[in-house]
């Protein structure tokens, strides 16, 4: 088992974030920040990545917290996969976290790893990334700079890349608030429980008298990275929510995408996989709404 | 350069002088002798090495043992009252969840967080499938380890002894 142990390094925990900031305007490049570890301990063991230096950010204090505030949600980077999963603020996204949530990893995974770190390390299989694509949430950085805020699609850059700089922390997440009364669905496609999506899809919904009034479609491992499906969405808006125009904006969802060849999944199957994980996204939340009016 | 740090591990207090780069569960087998707790696959997929940091079931290989600096730690050495085996242990044996015993360890610690957040986790049959989904045996299959979780809750509830089909045993 020698292989799978990390390779040397330095350990840093700062007590603040312009400490953490300091520590890497001085060593970033040839570091690396852990918040839950859940990824980065694998890609220590594996030698994936090999930083001189650990920056231990779990001592920062006012990271762990789920701010609902006026028209966003702030979730602070020391914020674990499992609070969302417990979610229980008045807004449809705590709804969209809690049903995601389950599908992030195991509750022991669930309780160390944050929904943050996930951003940052850009898996292209993450719920959690194709959330905040489709939410259109914002990252928040602070570096040797300043501030500042990347909206998540320009965030996203490859397999594993992001517009975060190595001088810069991820402090935080902003989410828009979805308008009240739309209502969220996750469905996922995985060879066995344990496996990363195959592929996945979220949808958040709104009905207003009969018609579409607000639609976000989020797909997960359906390119190098995450996507919303803006042309399916589009195509849905004004419209009463048919099962045929369910199925043609599935269809136009799967066409956006752009899903890599692997053994296990040629491109022309996941495609196939995303429009039935999106119809399905759809009609249950058509459905949903429909069963409780009164939801909004 | 290494770091000293001090936990608590299984009540007692220790004071150990770790290489950043070892993990807690490398620290607890090789530093404190504790080898209850097994490997696997040393990449968060097993859950064998699964220990409580803090009252919370957590895999050990996927955190630093630098991270547990201050930290409540309990392995499947604290679980056993002197002579007297936990309920889950005791449910384990009754219910034959343990063919090698491999993974036992990591199945009890899990158990042991996830009874401790919800002592009525059994009563939901989803949720606690979801919980044992998070650690592989390769040898029972997940029959018996369930009838154990389910006994040995009713038994921490006070409950008295019930076999598997519920009755009064």
């Amino acid at each position: 088992m020698g292989d799978m142990k990390p390779a040397q390094f330095d350990y840093v925990a700062p007590g603040s974030v312009p400490e953490a900031v300091a520590v890497l305007a001085g060593r970033g490049p040839e570091s690396r920040v852990l918040a839950g570890g859940q990824s980065l301990l694998i890609e220590l063991r594996y030698r994936t990545a090999r930083p001189a230096l650990v920056v231990d950010v779990n001592g920062i204090p006012g990271l762990a917290e789920i701010a609902v505030e006026d028209g966003s949600v702030h979730v602070g980077a020391l914020v674990r996969h499992a609070q969302l999963e417990r979610a229980r603020f008045d807004d449809p996204l705590a709804g969209l976290f809690r049903e995601v949530a389950p599908y992030v990893g195991h509750p022991p995974i669930r309780a160390r790893g944050t929904f943050a770190g996930s951003l940052a390390w850009a898996h292209p299989a993450s719920e959690w990334c194709a959330l905040a694509m489709a939410m259109g949430a914002g990252i928040e950085l602070e570096g040797p700079a300043g501030r500042r805020t990347v909206p998540a699609d320009s965030w996203f850059r490859g397999r594993f890349a992001t517009a975060c700089l190595p001088e810069e922390l991820v402090t935080g997440v902003r989410l828009p608030r979805p308008p009240a009364g739309a209502v969220p669905a996750f469905a996922e496609l995985r060879r066995t429980h344990g496996s990363f999506a195959l592929a996945a899809a979220l949808v958040v919904l709104r009905l207003v008298d009969g018609r579409v009034d607000w639609v976000r479609v989020g797909l997960a491992n359906a390119a190098d990275v995450p996507l919303r499906a803006v042309e399916a969405e589009r195509l849905m808006v004004g419209e009463p929510p048919e099962p045929e125009l369910l199925a043609e904006a599935a269809a136009r969802a799967a066409a956006e995408a752009n899903p890599p060849d692997e053994p296990h999944a040629p491109a022309a199957y996941r495609r196939h996989a995303l429009a039935t994980l999106v119809r399905r996204c759809l009609t249950r939340a058509v459905r949903a709404r429909h069963e409780h009016p009164g939801a909004a | 350069m290494n770091v000293t740090i001090e936990l608590t591990v299984n009540g007692r207090a220790h004071r150990l002088d770790v290489e950043p780069r070892t993990s807690l569960a490398d620290a607890l087998r090789e530093q404190l002798g504790l080898v209850g707790t097994t490997l696997g696959c040393e990449h968060g997929v097993c859950g064998s090495c699964t220990v409580l940091v803090d009252g919370t079931a957590v895999r050990s290989c996927l955190a630093l043992a630098v991270q547990a600096r201050d930290a409540d730690i309990r392995t499947v050495e604290g679980l056993a009252d002197g002579d007297r085996p936990h309920p889950l242990q005791e449910a384990f044996a009754a219910e034959h969840a343990l063919q090698c015993g491999f993974c036992t360890p990591g199945f009890l610690m899990l158990l042991a967080g996830a009874l401790a957040d919800d002592p009525e986790l059994d009563r939901d049959e989803r949720r606690l499938e979801e919980v044992l989904a998070s650690n592989l045996c390769r040898c029972t299959g997940y029959a018996g380890i369930r009838r154990a979780a389910v006994r040995a809750a009713a038994r921490m509830r006070g409950e008295g002894e019930r076999d598997s089909a519920g009755h009064a045993g």
